[in-house]
């Protein structure tokens, strides 16, 4: 029952913040010199007052500012996210359709640096100073300080031209149309290799520093020792008692660091010419697409809410002594 | 003397510690370097780096540009020195921002508690739900790119992990003996939160924003590669961005600011990590 009660009061708060978000960024945007009609007409080389005038009415920019974020946030609720001025289709279609390649190159990305990056925390943390605990330090440092752009861009660099062995753009080959799905699916997993690995490199680094620190501050207390005393192996010791605990703090790590993940994403797909979301946000942007913008980050701000929520879950899942206080 | 009695001076003996670091004054040597360059360097070569030296894509290690030309035939050279300064200026100051708020809004709901506080972590998690990047980019097109909006746009997105840290050491000290040994004698909560609290919270806070400057530093060169900078302003980012599509032909247009980022950032955070150890001591065996 408290469980239930927990849940809700969480649910009701993720709600309240997606609601500011959407109140933020629709202020914004409103509060900024320009106006995306005129936008609109200076791409489209000029057009005439009449035009500009009934495409205000189109998009209900000719209503007064608090109509139209009533009328926003209606539609939203609705999931209605509005129409991209760009490309003259629904902000949540297009989303929609950007949002598999995101998905595939993040968790990708991330779950192999999280399975990756606890192996090496562990099988460094049995010998502190030996040379697996020197690499992971290297590492960590190395992977926070090359900025992941640019580490995207020195493998296209070695990919292109020395090893030509993996594609360094886009997610299918051009002449791929109409391929079946195993020979798609390969062709996919072909050119996911480079993107993911940048990205992963520097979820890596963290996550090895991380679980390495962890274990051995988990190794070092009391019920390891009477784990040990009484009599079981090394390896149950490692990977029953210890690992569970030192997880824990890797765990809310990567909870928290889903509001930045989709930093990394814009960054590697626009390297990448990765088709997901990080390249319509930016494009978006340089576009002043102002509906498929906001669809973005409120897209994104509700994954994080959700990914926060999730990550509670998973906290007490793994450690059942976190109640619902 | 040798000190074996209770360390009086920690700030001292912090400074030893940290000064007996090798990889913590590599870090300061590395820092010291790419300082003076910044601060040297237009003095060194005066050229506008916006300006044509040589003929476009010229190798690197030539006689005309030592460290080659970008598509234009801008020197490499000469954009990279000026361009640390944008890179520089931005950092630190969207850093330091980013820790003056988050220190305010961190020792408030830290030192008062109750309703203050859980307002004051709404507003945190308002922000940590905000994914940073993009609403920095959002920020910055909508207001128009310069030096100003990009440094306000990093620090007003970056302040939280600050305030959770400050919050958390002043829950930790608000109920310590000297702290209601100060309210006992009448001093006023801005004196406790300000001169009684903050100095012993210092130790995780100074080495929180070393690492902030490394982080403003990579954002803002995020930021200026995506082409969301400042455009009249030289930058690492910038230089990264602008030649990212003549990669194949010109690597070395791209590979040398990404290298100064990288020394810059790495520097940085070799004296974090050597300020951590001199300062935080417990952590040290790790």
């Amino acid at each position: 029952m408290r469980a239930v009660q927990f849940t809700l009061s969480r649910l009701l708060q993720g709600l309240a913040l997606v609601l500011a978000v959407v109140v933020l960024n629709f202020v914004l945007v409103h509060a900024a010199p320009g106006d995306p009609v005129e936008t609109i007409a200076g791409a489209s080389g000029g057009m005439s007052e009449e035009l500009k005038a009934a495409l205000r009415v189109q998009y209900g920019l000719d209503k007064p500012l608090a109509a139209q974020l009533g009328v926003y946030l209606g539609k939203v609720a609705g999931g209605d996210l509005g129409y991209s001025y760009f490309f003259n289709l629904p902000v949540a279609g297009l989303i929609a359709e950007r949002v598999p390649a995101t998905l595939l190159l993040v968790i990708t990305a991330v779950l192999g640096a999280f399975v990756i990056g606890t192996v090496l925390g562990v099988l460094s943390s049995r010998k502190p100073n030996g040379l697996l605990s020197q690499f992971i330090n290297t590492l960590s440092l190395v992977g926070f300080a090359a900025p992941v752009f640019w580490t995207g861009i020195m493998l296209v660099i070695l990919f292109a031209s020395v090893l030509p062995i993996f594609p360094v753009s886009g997610m299918r080959a051009i002449d791929s149309a109409g391929a079946s799905g195993f020979t798609d699916a390969l062709d996919v997993l072909h050119h996911l290799v480079l993107p993911a690995l940048t990205l992963g490199l520097v979820y890596l680094a963290q996550y090895s520093r991380l679980s390495r620190a962890s274990m051995l501050d988990v190794l070092g207390s009391d019920f390891i020792r009477t784990a040990r005393a009484k009599g079981l192996s090394n390896r149950v010791v490692l990977y029953k008692h210890a690992l569970r605990n030192a997880v824990l703090p890797v765990v809310t790590i990567l909870g928290l660091q889903f509001g930045n993940v989709m930093a990394g994403a814009i960054l590697v797909e626009t390297v990448f010419n990765w088709p997901g979301l990080g390249r319509l946000a930016f494009e978006s942007v340089l576009r002043r697409d102002y509906p498929t913008i906001l669809g973005v980050l409120l897209f994104s701000s509700i994954v994080v809410v959700v990914m926060n929520l999730l990550t509670d879950y998973c906290y007490r899942l793994i450690d059942p002594r976190i109640k619902t206080s | 003397m040798k000190s074996t009695v209770p360390v009086e001076r920690p700030w001292l003996e912090a400074l030893r510690m940290f000064a007996r670091n090798p990889s913590a004054i590599g870090g300061m040597v590395l820092l010291a370097s790419v300082l003076a360059v910044a601060l040297l360097g237009p003095w060194l070569m005066p050229a506008d780096p916006f300006e044509i030296a040589a003929a476009p894509l010229t190798p690197p290690f030539s006689a005309e540009a030592w460290l080659g030309t970008d598509y234009l035939g801008r020197d490499v050279l000469t954009t990279l020195i000026h361009g640390g300064r944008a890179t520089l200026l931005v950092g630190v100051v969207a850093a330091l921002l980013s820790v003056v708020i988050g220190i305010t809004l961190g020792a408030m709901a830290g030192y008062y508690g109750g309703r203050v506080d859980s307002a004051l972590m709404r507003v945190t998690e308002f922000f940590q739900v905000l994914p940073a990047l993009l609403f920095a980019m959002v920020v910055v097109t909508l207001f128009s790119p310069t030096l100003v909006t990009v440094t306000l746009a990093i620090g007003i997105v970056s302040w939280t992990g600050t305030a959770r840290l400050t919050r958390a050491e002043f829950m930790k000290v608000r109920g310590l003996e000297f702290v209601r040994a100060e309210r006992a004698i009448g001093a006023r909560d801005a004196r406790i939160i300000w001169k009684v609290i903050l100095p012993n919270a210092f130790p995780p806070l100074v080495v929180s924003a070393t690492l902030a400057v490394g982080a403003a530093i990579l954002f803002e060169a995020g930021l200026s590669f995506l082409g969301l900078g400042d455009p009249n302003q030289m930058s690492w980012g910038l230089m990264i961005g602008s030649s990212r599509q003549y990669v194949l032909t010109s690597w070395w247009a791209v590979a040398f600011p990404g290298v100064a980022i990288f020394i810059t950032v790495l520097a940085v955070s070799l004296i974090g990590d050597g300020l951590n150890d001199a300062l935080n001591p417990k952590l040290r065996e790790r």
